[in-house]
């Protein structure tokens, strides 16, 4: 029988661990509230094809022996912007084009890779994430643009409600739609460069569209949604974190495994209470 | 007292025309009910009234009573998700937004206001409610709700009743009149019911792309009647 005190102060007693529950909380906090909206406007195929984009800039800035992060930035608030336009592009096929820029990012990313050396752990951590290995730099980031991003949501709560309920209605009344949207995809596009060294490119997805689809089956209005995709985040992240530390297994997929029961649960509890 | 003037207004989508040379007046009070088959430019006039769709030329003058953000809209419904998570008071609050400058917050006079016009449609007993379980009667009150927290001047409604069974269909366009009598609100009204949509409005402007008819009620039955009339002298 596991004694959970024994596992939590062995869990903490690691600096890396520590790191890793703190910037991955964070993530994941962002990565749920902007979720909410993304997955209400159906633009949840937009943050899987940013995740792909970043996959493809920070393996050139492996390979060019660049920092990461300075470069995966701008290159994806670019592709956020770019991304937000064409699946509001009536003419263009939305979900084909971001398909196409996902392999295509991909598929740089290897070549580039392919030139420099040691390729095959990096693409595992550009892949799955490598949350145990982050620096204490990388911790202050991650927190910083978190809080950032936080900060923001907040203070721009009722128009991003109201641009995910009904955009032509705000537009109508004043609303700068144009300005939020793109603030929402730029949001995205730090949260998820963030995501990166936690989840990997396959698994980031996971923190922006769990949360807000476990925490729809139960609750009915926004504000509820929003608290518990959050509340949910930061424990699935926990639960995933702990889970990985007494399995040995890889901390990403062990968050999506949890977050993935946490929908089942949601969705039981969603029909019991006929909602 | 004249609120808004649209003149020559033509707007096009790619080449094809949606709306050609179309001018009318709107006045303080009126309740304008705009007619027309599919595809004769209703909605895209909506959507220039509300500065959506910008003309190609001609233009919209409002005249000092209101601005082109003070018009109550009361969209179609099928442009809100059916499975959105939202309370009552959470959608008609997002009415006031626009009188929000730079409040992060909604202040407690927004909040009075939502509960007013929650009040005011008969359907305070709701606000804790979801949205999206609500019947099409209800949804349509609180988001007209909505649409009086934006504007008390000017309604705009892109066809209120579809969908809606007739007994509520009557008390909607009861609504709507009474809105309209009893607040001298300003309506204007995209319906395809000609029979009982038309019943309490004091102008009709019937759309082709281009204007076919602007006037008064009674005008409008008069000629749709003589209208009839010659049509069946030719069939006969």
């Amino acid at each position: 029988m596991l004694n959970l005190t024994d596992v939590f102060s062995q869990m903490f007693s690691h600096a890396f661990m520590i790191r890793a529950l703190l910037a991955g909380s964070a993530v994941a906090l962002c990565a749920s509230l902007l979720g909410v909206s993304l997955v209400l406007k159906r633009y949840s195929m937009i943050g899987d094809g940013l995740s792909h984009v970043v996959f493809g800039a920070m393996a050139i800035a492996l390979a060019l022996n660049l920092a990461p992060l300075r470069v995966a930035v701008p290159v994806v608030v670019l592709a956020a912007f770019f991304l937000l336009r064409i699946s509001q592009n009536s003419r263009i096929n939305g979900d084909a084009a971001i398909a196409m820029i996902s392999s295509t990012s991909i598929a740089i990313g290897v070549i580039f890779m392919n030139f420099s050396s040691g390729m095959n752990a990096d693409i595992n951590s550009l892949m799955f994430g490598s949350v145990l290995a982050m620096t204490p730099g990388d911790v202050h980031l991650s927190l910083v643009l978190s809080i950032i991003v936080f900060l923001l949501f907040l203070a721009f709560y009722d128009q991003i409600f109201a641009i995910t309920f009904d955009e032509n209605f705000a537009r109508a009344t004043g609303v700068k739609v144009g300005f939020f949207n793109m603030l929402v995809a730029l949001l995205t596009a730090i949260t998820i460069v963030l995501g990166m060294r936690v989840m990997g490119t396959m698994l980031i997805s996971s923190l922006i569209i769990f949360p807000a689809l476990s925490s729809m089956r139960v609750f009915i209005s926004f504000k509820s949604v929003i608290i518990s995709s959050a509340i949910l985040a930061l424990v699935c992240f926990f639960l995933g974190l702990t889970a990985s530390f007494i399995f040995g297994t890889s901390p990403g997929a062990s968050v999506v495994v949890i977050n993935a029961i946490a929908f089942l649960l949601f969705s039981v509890a969603g029909i019991t209470l006929k909602r | 007292m004249k609120i808004l003037s649209a003149s020559k207004l033509n707007v096009q989508y790619d080449q094809t025309t949606a709306l050609k040379d179309v001018s009318f007046d709107l006045y303080e009070g009126d309740y304008l009910c705009i007619v027309g088959d599919n595809g004769s430019g209703k909605s895209t006039l909506v959507k220039t009234l509300l500065g959506l769709v910008k003309p190609k030329s001609g233009n919209i003058d409002f005249h000092s009573r209101i601005t082109q953000e003070e018009i109550g809209y009361l969209p179609q419904t099928t442009h809100i998700q059916r499975d959105f998570p939202a309370s009552v008071m959470e959608v008609v609050l997002s009415g006031c937004l626009n009188r929000r400058k730079w409040n992060p917050f909604y202040s407690r006079a927004e909040k009075a206001r939502a509960l007013k016009n929650l009040r005011r449609l008969d359907i305070e007993d709701l606000k804790h409610k979801s949205f999206r379980a609500l019947s099409g009667g209800q949804q349509q009150r609180v988001l007209i709700a909505r649409a009086l927290c934006a504007s008390e001047k000017v309604l705009l409604l892109d066809e209120p009743v579809t969908g809606l069974d007739p007994q509520t269909t009557a008390s909607l366009y009861e609504l709507i009149e009474k809105l309209n009598q009893e607040l001298g609100m300003t309506i204007i009204m995209i319906t395809h019911d000609v029979g009982s949509g038309l019943k309490s409005a004091s102008k009709v402007l019937h759309l082709r792309k281009e204007v076919l008819f602007f006037g008064s009620l009674e005008d409008y039955q008069q000629e749709e009647l003589a209208k009839c009339h010659r049509g069946g002298l030719r069939h006969a």
